[in-house]
């Protein structure tokens, strides 16, 4: 690990600014992420400034029904919060099909949507990879790529976002909050994370001196019939191969809202708008599902390794709204 | 030297579920581990590794590196000392220590990705480990060969030697293939695997003068001890190796690896004290797996189910400077009354890490193939595969007739299918459900061939009742120490808890490797002969009553030598024993019955229940046994569904050197795993012993793929079974 400079400080204002001051600043939250990368030199940031003691650490109600979860908020927490296990199940049981219970305990929500992705390419120096040094070639291309996306892949990268909680933020709808020393502002979820184009070292519109505050998460009756399915290559402690957040309102046999994310497959947190946008409206039958799921993934792009994410997303898409149905 | 007491409460007697005489000592954190001794101006090392699979140095650049503050020295092969060079593997058993053949440092030619090239030491671990990735090495590639798949035609007869075949035939098996009316004839494969025991390994060596103190992770005193001695041209008595505790090997610790040789390196360059602890991934780069394998099965029958012929070929790869041609068809040598038979390995080389054994080298990943092919016999001649397997149980050795010391596989069999409820199964594929889940039944044969080594003990009994033996054999977590106390205080009639046992040192009597499940056996004849002797001397009657009335203040005996002598008698009396040993056919077996449950959508398998029934001779610790055992099918169920080293094909280079992403089963992934045993002792083993290490492994992903057969009518015959092979 390279040596660096470690800040400790009092409040977010602070902490906003040391980083906008050093070069080469990082914040560090539950460190389950950073300092593996760290130890790998995959990141080695100059100054270190740990966030980790700010009290941002609060799930809170909103006037209109809607969660705001602090940044520092651990994965565990959140997943046993009364409030998220009844209004939002997807999001408690996508933290915990997440890491172990040692990791949950660490990790934080804000820390949470910056995850690297877990492409061997990524993680290895010796190896070529443009998201970690931009305008090298793909490693993972020709190489192992089981676990590499099918959608949203880019010229030059196919990784995976790794994280399971992003994948039902996707699917509620959620705010994030950021703040710098040039003020607060407020991102979509949708357009938090970006597609890797020919650019996929850029994987978020978070500025480098920009520190997640909060996340909201809005009102959302529908979620309350939600769920959380994640397929994987061993029963705990694995990423997704594909993962699918969903929430379904049938009304008269007819889907009314539905809300669905993909985990896995995509270089981000995949919002299967397309789908959604086949179901609404749609007889709540497994066609329709089917028919939905077909329109989501028909610009997926596989290579020979993880061809079988395709109908495997299809075929999970279909039986987690059959199961909410 | 370490003593572990026992447990004052502990119950006594052979097959007792005695707890581990160290069992204290691991919880509580008091047991110390080769990285945990400290030392005065104690340095750490840390490793560089090629990145390239073959090729030369032509520049390496340490200067950032020495920049670096903390940093001590940087040894590259420009600067440090020449060595010895390493022996090619030969009669002297010392030739076989070393992992590789290469003289590390000591070369600017680079023979596979991982290799050493530099080796940083610094003041702290932080420092070593920052400095190794400062250091700019320039190679000059040269074309090589990584790509198993693509060499794999290539493939030329592994040789064959006085201990061990590698091929046997019984009549013309390809005619009588062709003839018979039923046959199997398919191919399996099985990726390569490396061990991750919890401990990666470690070395703390210390030079006073040409005298090393080596805190070595061993599986082999002798081989740290043979090769150091070699290596660096001093007395082997000059050396010291340390190794009270082992945090779990599966074979990765047996052979000397360049982490060992590196550090004692550069303690004495540095002139202080070196620690040597490899991360995960230095594992990975030196220490070698198990090899990938090809294998061809074809079994031919008549219509009721009489083998008339059975083929196993293979296939494995070695690296260029080493590996171990693991024995993947003996089993198929001994398993099945067969009127013809023609096994064969083969092998090709490449530019690869050396492939060692690990956890039943051969058999484990050979079975995968015979009892997938024996499961598919039955499935196509419509017979229970439980039923074939009877029908086709030899009375002597398949190949050449000879006696079986121990066949209980009957019985094993029988008991096994008793407490799993096999005759419940109904035997069409796919034909039991459970909501989402196919719900499948599968059965495979365990099998593990039984030796013994020589050993060394000395047993001492003091006037207070207490009794102290004394063995350097080694302890990986299989409760070894424990064994020993029970078969002490069986042989001289005194309770387990009056027992100490001194072990994990080279200055105790020397006793063989820890590997081949032969450790137990090997040890307990020298410590019942020690006991034996120890009671001579006192004449008939309880040995404690006995000695107080000779008012002598202890009585000591002792088997072997710890003498240059001795060493070499032990060399002698071990090849008699191993030729001894072929005068019949001696061997663990047992049978797996498992339950797997496959998602009907996305085909995760999760396998649900296990019965494992064996016979394992004597069981001396009922606890530690079962713990053995159990640790043999999570081992294979790891294999079956989850374990695989990716080794990218284009550049040699390993991966996932990682346990986040190389999957060895997670606890969610093992189901209840109840064992059993017959407790029927070998006539001709120490003790009635059969050794309980690997046994529990062979037969263990055959099992799950069977199941898995018999779940989804889906044959997966390529390991592992991954969901995206059953979609």
């Amino acid at each position: 690990m390279k040596p660096f400079a470690y800040l400790s400080p009092p409040d977010v204002a602070t902490a906003v600014r040391m980083v906008a001051d050093q070069p080469g600043a990082k914040f560090l939250g539950g460190g389950t992420n950073l300092v593996d990368l760290m130890r790998q030199n995959i990141v080695q940031p100059s100054t270190v400034v740990d966030v980790s003691g700010l009290p941002l650490t609060t799930v809170t109600e909103l006037p209109d029904g809607g969660l705001r979860i602090g940044a520092l908020v651990r994965n565990s927490h959140l997943a046993a919060d009364p409030l998220v296990r009844s209004r939002y199940p997807v999001l408690s049981q996508a933290i915990l099909a997440g890491a172990s219970g040692q990791l949950r305990n660490m990790a934080t929500v804000g820390g949470n949507l910056l995850q690297r992705t877990r492409c061997p390419y990524f993680s290895d120096l010796a190896a070529e990879c443009a998201k970690r040094e931009p305008g090298s070639g793909c490693g993972a291309a020709g190489g192992f790529s089981r676990g590499s996306a099918v959608l949203g892949t880019g010229t030059s990268c196919i990784a995976t976002h790794p994280s399971d909680l992003c994948v039902a933020l996707a699917a509620l709808d959620a705010t994030v909050e950021v703040e710098s020393v040039r003020g607060v502002r407020r991102i979509p979820f949708g357009e938090f994370h970006r597609l890797p184009a020919d650019t996929p070292h850029l994987e978020t519109t978070l500025a480098a001196d920009e520190l997640v505050t909060a996340v909201e998460v809005p009102a959302s009756p529908v979620a309350r019939r939600s769920h959380y399915r994640k397929v994987r290559d061993r029963a705990s402690y694995a990423f997704a191969l594909v993962s699918v957040a969903a929430a379904l309102e049938v009304r008269d046999g007819t889907v009314a809202v539905v809300r669905l994310a993909l985990g896995g497959v995509g270089t981000k947190p995949w919002r299967a708008v397309e789908a959604e946008r086949v179901l609404t409206g749609a007889p709540a039958t497994e066609e329709s599902f089917r028919a939905a799921a077909e329109a989501e993934l028909a610009d997926a792009v596989a290579t020979p390794h993880n061809e079988f994410k395709i109908e495997l997303a299809k075929r999970v898409i279909v039986s987690t709204l059959g199961g909410l149905a | 030297m370490t003593q572990v007491t026992t447990r004052p409460a502990a119950p006594t007697g052979i097959g007792a579920p005695v707890d581990r005489v160290d069992g204290t000592a691991k919880t509580t954190g008091a047991a110390r581990f080769s990285a945990e001794y400290h030392y005065a101006d104690l340095a750490h090392a840390a490793l560089v590794h090629a990145t390239i699979s073959r090729g030369t140095i032509v520049a390496i650049d340490t200067a950032a590196a020495l920049a670096h503050p903390g940093v001590v020295a940087v040894l590259t092969h420009e600067n440090v000392p020449t060595l010895t060079p390493t022996p090619k593997p030969g009669l002297n058993l010392n030739s076989l220590a070393p992992g590789t053949r290469v003289n590390y440092l000591n070369t600017d030619e680079v023979f596979w990705d991982g290799q050493p090239v530099a080796v940083v030491v610094a003041d702290t671990l932080e420092a070593a480990r920052h400095g190794a990735s400062l250091v700019d090495v320039t190679y000059r590639p040269l074309p090589s060969s990584v790509d198993f798949a693509a060499v794999e035609d290539t493939a030329t007869p592994s040789k064959s030697n006085p201990l061990m075949k590698t091929g046997e035939r019984k009549g013309d098996a390809e005619a009588a293939l062709a003839a018979a009316p039923v046959t199997v004839d398919q191919r399996y494969t099985t990726p390569p695997y490396n061990h991750n025991a919890i401990e990666p390994h470690s070395t703390t060596a210390a030079w006073v003068g040409d005298r090393l103190t080596i805190h070595e992770s061993t599986q082999s005193i002798a081989f740290v001890r043979g090769h150091l001695s070699a290596k660096f041209g001093v007395p082997a008595a000059n050396i010291r190796v340390i190794c009270p505790f082992v945090g779990g090997a599966f074979g990765g610790k047996g052979a000397v690896w360049a982490g060992t040789v590196l550090a004692v390196l550069a303690a004495r360059v540095v002139g202080r004290p070196v620690r040597l602890a490899l991360t995960r991934e230095g594992v990975y780069r030196t220490v070698g797996g198990r090899p990938p394998s090809t294998q061809r099965v074809a079994l031919g029958a008549t219509a009721d189910g009489g083998l008339t012929a059975v083929v196993h070929t293979s296939v494995i790869r070695l690296g260029r400077v080493g590996g171990f041609g693991e024995q993947i068809v003996s089993m198929t040598n001994h398993l099945y009354a067969t009127e013809t038979l023609l096994t064969q390995q083969n092998e090709v080389t490449l530019d690869v890490t050396a492939s060692t054994p690990m956890r039943a080298p051969g058999e484990s990943i050979g079975s995968f193939a015979l009892e997938s092919a024996v499961d598919e016999l039955a499935h196509t001649l419509g017979m229970d595969p439980v039923a074939l397997r009877m029908r086709n149980e030899p009375d002597g050795n398949p190949v050449n007739g000879k006696k079986f010391a121990h066949r209980k596989l009957r019985e094993a069999y029988a008991l096994g299918a008793e407490k799993f409820g096999w005759a419940d199964r109904s035997s069409e594929p796919g034909s039991m459900r459970d909501g989402r889940w196919l719900v499948g039944l599968g059965v495979a044969t365990a099998f593990h061939p039984s030796w013994q080594m020589a050993a060394n003990a000395t047993v001492r009994l003091d006037a207070d009742g207490t009794v102290l033996v004394r063995s350097g054999f080694h302890e990986m977590g299989m409760g070894a120490a424990t064994a020993q106390a029970q078969i002490a205080a069986d042989a001289l009639g005194v309770p387990v808890s009056s027992v100490t046992v001194a072990y994990g040192d080279s200055d105790l009597p020397p006793a063989p490797g820890a590997g081949g499940s032969m450790q137990t056996a090997s040890v307990a004849a020298a410590v019942v002969a020690a006991c034996r002797k120890l009671r001579k001397k006192l004449g008939d009657g309880d040995p404690v009553t006995l000695l107080a009335r000779s008012g002598k203040p202890f009585v000591e005996a002792s088997v072997g030598s710890e003498s240059r002598l001795g060493a070499f008698t032990s060399i002698a009396k071990t090849l008699k024993l191993v030729m001894d040993r072929r005068r019949y056919l001696t061997a663990a077996s047992g049978a797996h019955f498992c339950e797997v449950r496959v998602d009907a959508d996305t085909g995760e398998v999760r396998v649900t229940r296990w019965v494992g029934a064996f016979d394992v001779g004597t069981v001396i610790n009922a606890k530690t046994t079962a713990s053995q055992l159990r640790g043999g099918i999570v081992m294979g169920i790891g294999m079956a569904l989850a374990e695989e080293t990716l080794v990218d094909p284009r550049t040699g280079r390993i991966m996932n050197p990682s346990l986040s992403e190389y999957h060895v089963p997670v606890h969610a992934d093992v189901p209840p795993i109840d064992v059993h045993w017959l407790d029927d002792p070998d006539p001709t083993m120490p003790l009635g012993l059969l050794g309980v290490g690997e046994v529990g492994i062979v037969g263990a992903a055959a099992a799950v793929a069977n199941a898995v057969f018999h779940a989804t009518g889906r044959r997966v015959r390529d390991l592992p079974i991954t969901l995206d092979k059953l979609m």
